[in-house]
């Protein structure tokens, strides 16, 4: 498989600090690789200096002609300016109206066309940011927290149109996610990263990693329960989506939700009491 | 057309009207980035190249655009590298300032009339004055065009900029710099305690009622023109120091305007 792009001993330093150092790094066309780690691990850092906006040393190698489309962490909109979402996808530069129509449809987002930005709600300002990434048809999607703000059922819905934007521009994803079930759930592959990488793998691998466990501080069974859990499940009902049913496990009591015609992604219990 | 030039009225307004033009869509970058301490800092720190341009006996619009392009640029160089932009600005100008006070105070032979470059002299503004402010107002008009799309897209978030391949220190520092020159433009125009002013009550003015940054600008630009031929009128009728009485209108605009917005959310309310 192509490499989309390739890091190799790649470090960043600001001032005296190093954010990042030795990191080596591939991402391989339509794979879903999720970054994990603590608060100043240097996730964002790695995905900013991916599309450019932070110099490093080590080399980057992109793969010829790589479109990127990148979805900011939730970004401080100032209000006095005015700007409509229509504008915001032509800025810098005016796009084929064809393919904005098409972005805000892949990221169900056509209805907000004209309203302003800044009377936007969180989630809608969020698929507006992923419409805009979706413009040039991105073969690499870049994704930093891009549920933050967002509450459970926000988030949820905006992973699922993630997952369809995925099937239908075949494009990779490589994200940050604080959303341990998630990253659980839909990787290919996850790097938990520490200013290092400290390890990476199948999702499956690493939340049985030692040094995961260290920095999330996670008795090791939960995460990974979790997740096993999650899976069983999809496998139990995936022919018997439409049937109510009450999950009562021990480390999902405080969320306990009666799911009706749900699909069987909803299994997925938010992680607020463990993280 | 040319005689009309002769004209010191003429000349007043027109190069107000120049500066106002461009304070405009610079304002509502101002605005926009919330840089409105950069304005007035830089203007502060003029003070020292007026003092220098006297003592050199150059021209004070060179000695300002040089000092205010100083600031300008190591502003820009210096920020986020451990010092909050507010904090470099303060110490900058400050120390200008006062360096530029000391300046003064040692030009014993001449007597500044530091009036003059504190509130402006608009109507002192000569044939070569008028040239200086046309060309710069020219000059910059054609760079905001030029780079509108990406100001704006790095105005919005500096790492959606990278992602669209746009820079967005450098068209900070082009910002920085073009805010130097209108500062050392309008010196003469609004004086140096006013020219924050300038740059932003228009701006603030048609916030409000503007739906298109394009339209923000434009409007603003209305604002600052009305204001300037406003002001300039008032001060010959009522013997007003001209400055001053252009800001006022200016005020008295951002005033209505937002009157008018409360009595239309009023209206609309019931």
């Amino acid at each position: 498989m192509t490499n989309l792009v390739t890091a190799t001993n790649l470090s960043v330093k600001r001032g005296q600090n190093i954010l990042l150092h030795e990191i080596d790094l591939q991402v391989r066309a339509g794979e879903i690789v999720t970054i994990v780690g603590p608060n100043g691990a240097g996730k964002s850092t790695l995905l900013r200096t991916l599309i450019g906006a932070t110099s490093f040393n080590g080399t980057l190698q992109l793969k010829p002609g790589l479109t990127i489309g990148y979805v900011p962490q939730k970004l401080h909109l100032e209000p006095s300016l005015p700007l409509s979402v229509r504008r915001f996808l032509n800025l810098p530069i005016r796009q084929k109206q064809k393919d904005i129509h098409n972005a805000l449809e892949a990221a169900n987002a056509t209805s907000l066309i004209r309203q302003q930005l800044r009377d936007l709600s969180g989630g809608e300002f969020q698929r507006v940011l992923l419409a805009r990434a979706l413009i040039n048809k991105p073969e690499l999607l870049i994704l930093d927290e891009a549920t933050q703000g967002l509450d459970h059922l926000g988030a949820d819905s905006f992973y699922r149109q993630i997952e369809v934007v995925r099937q239908t521009l075949g494009c990779a994803i490589l994200m940050v996610s604080h959303e341990l079930h998630v990253v659980m759930a839909a990787s290919d592959r996850v790097i938990c990263l520490n200013g290092h990488i400290c390890c990476e793998g199948t999702p499956d691998f690493v939340a049985s990693n030692p040094a995961y466990q260290e920095l999330f501080g996670l008795d090791s069974s939960s995460a990974l329960a979790l997740y096993r859990h999650h899976h069983d499940h999809n496998h139990d009902h995936s022919h018997s989506h439409s049937h109510s049913h009450i999950h009562s496990h021990e480390h999902e009591q405080e969320h306990i939700r009666n799911h009706g015609h749900e699909h069987s992604h909803d299994h997925q219990h938010p992680m607020d009491s463990q993280s | 057309m040319i005689a009309m030039l002769d004209d010191f009225f003429i000349r007043a307004v027109l190069a107000g009207i120049g500066v106002a033009i461009i304070a405009a869509p610079l304002g509502c970058f101002v605005i926009w980035r919330r840089m409105a301490y950069f304005g007035d800092a830089t203007a502060h720190a003029s003070i020292l190249g007026v003092a220098l341009a006297l003592s050199f006996s150059t021209s004070v619009f060179l000695g300002a655009l040089i000092i205010a392009l100083m600031m300008a640029i190591s502003i820009s160089v210096l920020s986020g590298r451990g010092y909050a932009m507010d904090t470099l600005l303060g110490v900058m100008s400050h120390s200008a300032l006062a360096v530029g006070l000391v300046v003064a105070s040692l030009l014993t032979g001449l007597r500044i009339d530091l009036m003059a470059y504190l509130f402006g002299d608009i109507l002192a503004v000569g044939k070569d004055d008028l040239f200086i402010i046309i060309c710069g107002a020219a000059i910059i008009a054609a760079f905001i065009y030029w780079r509108w799309s990406a100001l704006l897209v790095s105005t919005l978030n500096s790492d959606l900029a990278a992602a669209a391949g746009v820079n967005a220190k450098r068209e900070q520092l082009l910002l920085n710099i073009a805010l130097a020159v209108i500062v050392a433009m309008a010196i003469k125009i609004v004086g140096i305690l006013l020219i924050a002013a300038m740059l932003i009550i228009p701006a603030a003015t048609v916030r409000l009622f503007s739906h298109t940054p394009e339209q923000m600008a434009i409007f603003a630009a209305g604002v600052g023109i009305v204001s300037v031929i406003g002001g300039m009128n008032a001060s010959y009728q009522l013997d007003l120091p001209a400055g001053p009485a252009i800001i006022c209108v200016a005020a008295s605009l951002f005033i209505i305007s937002n009157l008018m917005r409360l009595m239309t959310d009023m209206h609309s309310a019931r």
